[in-house]
């Protein structure tokens, strides 16, 4: 039997982003921005939209690939795909549905994307605003517990307090994020620095690890990725960016409810970060960036030692700002300022970095790279995480 | 006798699957799912058995007593109710006389008290009798 992967099966032949916006700031609707961005992949790969046969998303995505299919005049819709979770989990998970579709032969040319105008919609800051809680929410919101920064606070106090991490090696987290965004025009936090001091005068939102630039913004936009099979890629415009592996899902019980997953001070990458350096047959001394999902800076430090890039025993030592920095640091990450100062938008804006980071085209490029990895969500489940390349690592 | 937290946050809807839970919070007994087929106590309430996949679920009075496994201390109100009000603090409880199954709660204390994972807390059962229907809130404070 042939092995079974999707190790250099395929490829992501277009990116595509809209404007970034503030929260509540897109002048367009969100669907108006989901295609845009559908647009500016299919044109930045040179492939005609009417070409386009699938749409996978995640996080509930409202743009749903029927009504996408229908306003684009698409031919025929051969996959549409909604992988379940919330917020960026399924990141990763939507470019390897794309690619499992691709690579089975079920469609040709799918687009993964991500359309996000929270400002149409509800705060993710805010708890729903219900008069009754029900499944596990019942044993939570009565106790004031209701929000993303607090549904996760408590795996980062476990986890921190346990191996002694300190709260500097988050502020290099999201002092990486914001140092590559101010060269980074797109950027929503372009022109607008953050500086040790102005991280540490920050507000709390939730003791003892989550001051303000610890959190995620909330922003409008869109991004989009174009996935076709690797044969075809190499006679489209750009450098071709192959997929060596990826991964989704939980490890044991990571949902149990209540906050009873058994490794519970997790981002529930475990299982997910060996299979998918399984099937890219590398690890993450290969690796020349990375792109880390930024919801909060404690579960970037779990999603680094769970995928292999960080011991937490030397993690005060190591998360310092230098090392994160391109062109120069030991481990570039964020490189177009991630969710946190590029922009929100669910971990789709770093696949695009990633995309470029490997054709060499990105704003703070590492000279060279040749392997990415995208990290997707954490502490959500199920999560998913994926690893780039280029021709040369195939 | 006065709450953790101000009134008007959401009421836990009491659905079928968490009745005798809801029940014992009433009589002030913390009462939690435990598995008839294989022993194994279960949290939250489940229709079947997460580890002999029984359906033949109990449920059994534990003592209301754990340790803090972890903790928070929510500055950012994110409920209108909580406007004005905090910081507060949430404790993950581990009930090692149950095993091990882990409980969502306010520790009762000053916002500025420092706060010890591993520390003995003990239940303090905290009644919603004007609600509609009435329910009673689990809280925890240090053992004293």
């Amino acid at each position: 039997m042939s092995e079974r992967t999707l190790r250099g099966k395929v490829a992501i032949a277009g990116i595509g982003e809209t404007t970034y916006y503030k929260h509540g700031q897109s002048p367009d609707a969100e669907f108006k921005l989901a295609l845009q961005a559908v647009l500016a992949a299919c044109h930045d790969a040179g492939i005609d939209p009417k070409e386009v046969d699938g749409f996978a998303s995640y996080g509930n995505d409202r743009s749903e690939a029927v009504r996408l299919a229908a306003a684009l005049g698409i031919k025929e819709l051969r996959f549409s795909n909604m992988h379940w979770g919330g917020g960026g989990g399924g990141v990763a998970a939507s470019v390897a549905n794309a690619a499992a579709a691709v690579h089975s032969g079920m469609a040709n040319c799918v687009i993964a994307f991500r359309s996000l105008a929270q400002g149409q919609f509800a705060r993710y800051g805010r708890g729903q605003a219900v008069a009754a809680a029900a499944g596990d929410d019942a044993f939570l919101f009565p106790y004031g517990l209701m929000s993303p920064a607090q549904r996760f606070a408590m795996k980062i106090t476990r986890f921190m307090t346990e191996h002694g991490i300190r709260h500097e090696a988050l502020r290099s987290i999201a002092m990486a994020s914001y140092h590559h965004a101010q060269t980074n025009p797109s950027a929503v936090m372009y022109g607008r620095p953050l500086t040790e001091e102005k991280y540490d005068a920050s507000r709390w939102i939730v003791e003892p690890f989550h001051r303000l630039f610890d959190c995620c913004q909330e922003n409008d936009g869109a991004g989009a990725v174009l996935v076709v099979p690797a044969d075809r890629a190499k006679d489209l415009p750009h450098k071709p960016t192959y997929l060596l592996g990826t991964a989704q899902g939980g490890h044991h019980r990571s949902a149990a409810p209540v906050h009873n997953a058994p490794d519970y001070a997790s981002a529930h990458f475990p299982t997910v970060a060996k299979n998918m350096w399984a099937m890219a047959k590398l690890g993450p001394q290969d690796v020349d960036v990375v792109q880390a999902y930024e919801n909060f800076t404690g579960g970037v430090l779990l999603s680094l030692v769970e995928h292999g890039f960080v011991d937490p025993k030397k993690a005060n030592e190591f998360l310092v700002l230098e090392n994160l920095l391109a062109p120069t640091g030991k481990m570039p990450m964020n490189t177009s300022g991630g969710n946190l100062a590029e922009c929100y938008m669910h971990g789709l804006e770093m696949v695009n970095e990633a995309v470029r980071q490997l054709r060499g085209t990105a704003n703070n490029q590492v000279a060279g790279a040749e392997v990415v990895a995208v990290l997707g969500g954490p502490m959500v489940t199920p999560v998913s995480s994926l690893v780039l390349g280029t021709e040369a690592t195939l | 006798m006065s709450t953790a937290l101000p009134p008007g946050l959401p009421a836990p809807a009491q659905e079928p699957v968490a009745k005798p839970y809801w029940e014992g919070t009433r009589a002030s007994k913390l009462v939690i799912q435990r598995c008839n087929g294989c022993g194994a106590h279960q949290w939250g309430p489940e229709w079947v058995c997460h580890r002999c996949h029984s359906f033949d679920l109990g449920w059994e009075e534990v003592a209301p007593r754990g340790r803090i496994w972890s903790w928070q201390r929510p500055h950012h109100p994110v409920h209108p109710a909580l406007n004005g009000f905090g910081p507060y603090t949430i404790v993950l409880v581990e009930l090692p006389e149950a095993g091990n199954v882990r409980m969502v709660g306010n520790l009762l204390c000053e916002p500025t008290a420092p706060v010890e994972i591993g520390a003995e807390v003990e239940a303090v059962f905290e009644p919603h009798d004007e609600a509609d229907p009435p329910y009673t809130l689990v809280q925890w404070r240090l053992k004293g």
